[in-house]
């Protein structure tokens, strides 16, 4: 069901939720957050899509919080709020009120969106794109306990890697680091079965993925050791290679869905490890709310600090040590570009 | 950074994104062919895989008599798993299966089929680096559970060489009485440690039975009224709407009780009865649930408080059922129970005097399990005679399945302009506040046992405390009397009724 209001206010908004629950039957509220979503139209309608599924896993409020923007001085005096409201089959498994904010109220989206948050219940922002520069400062964002951004579709990825890392609050979070959790885990299941000492580890991936960046800074940070990254293209990371006093251990992914696990004295292995939906990386995300103290760590750890060996040197990539249990690596034909 | 020396540096407790994954390790499931196999094993095996949280190279080697190859085994994991499996298919995770898939043909009897095992798992510690830890899943008739398990120890499949593990899973039912079960013990931990022996009780696995305990340890407003100062009766319920099915063979001569008290209704009675145990260690949890076993009694007159019925001809929501003596196989002058009822005290300082009553039936009204605590009525209402006339006692009730959830039974004003208080429910239902995160006990389970993790599994003093109990009903039964008659789609012999009747009580209708 959906019901559309036009130059509304939040109270009306919330009686008009109660209304359509009470319409479609279901007075009873199992939501366990309220999903603030910071985005504008061109992306409203994937961000919309992606947290109505991951609401099949986490029941929410998802609000959208769209602001037009204001191309003359004589709109921008024109302040409104128009809304639209889902519930039921039409809005997975939660409400969705999808505010649009024009004129100057763009600048007020807290006021809006305050009374709307579910009582007693988390709120967590998340910005899809253009996200503020301190995400706890922000008006929005000091309203939640948790707070996610996406440096992957920042403009400049490893500028705003920097900045996440100087504004960080206990709450904030990131989907690159999302994105690389089952790589982690993987990692960290082959350490546990082969537990040698590492000495050097290397990431290969995308240039402007800053995923790449936060899994060499995350090996160097746990390590500590000196951890290089390399380029590749794509897609995504492509392989890790961590080198012990036994030999290496490689996970080699070269098309984004089923990599190698290659140890010394082990046979090769296949594993998946494919890369996700923007929703299942929202899952992920919203399954706990406390503050993830590794990320603290891992993204203020710096990414200065690491080896970083593309842009001005990739022909050097060849001379790179192939590890013996080594196939011919697809992965480094596609890293020529 | 630094650390405990040897601990893996890439783990950290803080780090609770990393999920918990099974070390390198195999599955070897004894009667592949069989339905359980195919409806929640091998679905629950790609679903663990699809999470992401089986080793790299996991294996799975099928053994039974069908004369397969190891392709045609794939294909039946495969069509398995694109029908009953609870995670979307994704060619890449099936990819990574089925590289470590073997099948293995014989008979439990065949010497050259068990050598063939040990060489298949000999081959795939070296090509999928399973580093010879396997567990053993016996999904057979317990017929064939000695022959397994002996076949197992002949070939040395059970030996723990240095740093690996082997481990035995086994089925209910866990024998018949006391008895047979130790034998059935004894038997099994003459080759396998008792500690890497894992009983599956499937039920232990859900979520709704961990559940439980979340509910009274990690909240408070339970506890205090957790006793016999506030708590009037306790009913737990597991009813099925279907019949024995093709199970005559397996169910006659078992009953109702053996089937699903002994093992399901005590264990729930168990986890809703104990006492806060010190941890979750499995050692802390065991010693609560064996202390609070240890302290159930009997009612004195079985007769008056236990109550076992049979099925007869009827119409059940709209089909016609046939009685339970008229079933395929059913010998006429069957005494089997196919319902049965019991009324159990605790003797400890926080039950003393509360009965449990557990009831259990096949061809009930629907198929329902829950624990109801029933609390008892307000010791003095303020109001008008009549005004609390239809105000039951509040009850707190688990739904285990299906809609799983808790919802509270309290008395609530009637709108209008007299008093009148009236029951009204508060719900709280897992498919709504958590959609579809639920996994399926078997994934959970299959996962314990690859991870050695005991807490879900009863052990082997649980399954003979818990013989202990009903063997004198048993006793009592085959002694005198039979089975009351209830028709099919009830809830029940009229019996029943009258056992909580006597205790000025009444069944809940879940």
């Amino acid at each position: 069901m959906k019901i559309d209001l036009t130059e509304t206010t939040s109270s009306k908004i919330n009686q008009a939720l109660v209304s359509a629950r009470r319409a479609v039957g279901a007075p009873a509220i199992g939501m366990v957050l309220t999903l603030v979503i910071v985005t504008d139209e061109e992306n409203a309608y994937d961000a919309l899509k992606a947290a109505s599924d991951s609401s099949r896993e986490h029941p929410s409020r998802i609000i959208a919080v769209i602001k037009r923007l204001s191309r003359s001085p004589r709109t921008r005096r024109d302040a409104r709020l128009d809304a639209e409201i889902r519930v039921g089959s039409d809005s997975g498994s939660g409400e969705t009120v999808v505010l649009r904010l024009h004129g100057e109220l763009a600048n007020h989206a807290q006021s809006v969106v305050l009374p709307l948050l579910l009582p007693d219940a988390p709120v967590v922002v998340w910005w899809p794109q253009d996200s503020p520069a301190d995400p706890a400062k922000d008006a929005l964002g000091a309203l939640a306990q948790r707070r996610i951004t996406d440096t992957y579709s920042a403009e400049h990825p490893l500028e705003e890697l920097a900045m996440r890392a100087q504004t960080y609050q206990p709450g904030d979070t990131d989907l690159a680091w999302t994105r690389i959790t089952p790589w982690r885990s993987m990692l960290a299941a082959a350490l546990d079965q082969q537990p040698a000492e590492v000495v050097s580890a290397t990431v290969e991936g995308e240039s402007d993925n800053p995923s790449c960046e936060l899994l060499a800074m995350w090996l160097a940070d746990r390590l500590g050791v000196p951890v290089e990254r390399t380029t590749s293209g794509g897609p995504g990371l492509t392989a890790v290679r961590m080198t012990t006093k036994n030999g290496d251990i490689v996970l080699d992914r070269a098309d984004g869905s089923l990599a190698t696990l290659c140890m010394v004295g082990q046979p090769d292995r296949a594993v998946a490890l494919k890369r996700r939906e923007t929703a299942e990386l929202l899952a992920e995300e919203l399954r706990r709310l406390d503050p993830d103290n590794i990320y603290e760590s891992t993204v203020k750890f710096g990414v200065e600090h690491l080896d970083r060996k593309d842009a001005d040197a990739p022909a050097k990539k060849a001379a790179d040590p192939t590890p013996p249990a080594k196939k011919a690596a697809p992965a480094k034909k596609a890293a020529a570009k | 950074m630094s650390g405990v020396p040897g601990a893996n540096p890439l783990r950290d407790a803080q780090d609770r994104r990393l999920p918990r994954i099974a070390g390198p390790s195999g599955l070897v499931i004894f009667g592949v062919t069989g339905d359980l196999s195919r409806k929640k094993l091998m679905p629950a095996v790609y679903d663990l895989a699809n999470r992401g949280l089986l080793p790299p190279g996991f294996s799975l080697i099928g053994f039974a008599r069908r004369d397969w190859e190891d392709e045609d085994f794939a294909q039946v994991v495969h069509d398995a798993v694109k029908e009953h499996s609870r995670t979307p298919f994704r060619e890449e995770v099936w990819q990574q299966l089925s590289q470590g898939m073997r099948f293995v043909q014989g008979n439990f009897d065949d010497d050259v089929a068990f050598e063939t095992l040990r060489a298949t798992i000999e081959e795939l510690d070296k090509a999928q680096g399973t580093g010879g830890n396997f567990a053993f899943y016996l999904s057979v008739p317990p017929k064939f559970f000695p022959k397994v398990v002996q076949q197992l120890k002949k070939h040395g499949l059970a030996d723990q060489k240095d740093g690996s593990w082997r481990r035995a899973v086994i089925e209910k039912p866990f024998g018949h009485d006391l008895k047979s079960a130790q034998e059935l013990n004894q038997l099994v931990h003459d080759v396998f440690p008792p500690n890497e022996v894992f009983r599956i009780d499937h039920y232990l696995g859900k979520e709704t039975v961990q559940n439980i305990l979340a509910l009274r340890f990690a909240n408070t407003m339970w506890e205090p009224i957790w006793n016999r100062s506030y708590v009037d009766h306790v009913q737990i319920t597991m009813a099925e709407d279907i019949g024995i099915g093709g199970r005559a063979g397996y169910y006659d001569g078992i009953g109702a009780a053996r089937d699903v008290i002994q093992n399901h209704l005590l264990q729930l009675l168990a986890l809703t009865a104990m006492e806060e145990p010190g941890s979750f260690h499995p050692k802390a949890l065991v010693a609560e649930k064996l202390k609070v076993l240890t302290a159930v009694e009997l009612p004195e007159d079985l007769g008056k408080h236990t109550v076992r019925g049979q099925y007869t001809h009827a119409w059940q929501g709209g089909e016609e059922a046939l009685g339970y003596l008229e079933e395929d196989g059913i010998d006429p002058k069957s005494k089997t129970d196919t319902f049965a009822a019991i009324k159990l005290t605790i003797n400890n300082r926080r039950w003393a005097g509360v009965p449990f009553y557990l009831r259990t039936g096949k061809r009930l009204g629907r198929r329902v399990t829950e624990i109801a605590v029933v609390f008892k009525r307000a010791p003095y209402l303020p109001f008008e005679s009549g005004a609390t006339e239809e105000l039951g006692g509040n009850a707190l009730v688990i739904r285990v399945q299906p809609d799983e959830g808790v919802t509270v039974r309290f008395g609530s004003k009637v709108p209008g302009t007299s008093m009148e208080v009236r029951d009204v429910t508060m719900d709280f239902a897992y498919g709504e506040s958590f959609t579809e995160s639920s996994p399926e006990a078997y994934e959970r389970l299959i996962l314990d046992v690859l991870l050695g993790d005991a807490n879900l599994f009863p052990r082997h003093q649980e399954v003979e405390l818990s013989w202990n109990i009903l063997d004198p009903i048993e006793e009592y039964w085959d002694k005198h009397g039979k089975p009351a008659q209830y028709p099919a789609g009830t809830w029940g012999p009229a019996e029943a009724d009258e056992m909580l009747a006597r205790d000025g009580r009444s069944w809940r209708r879940p």
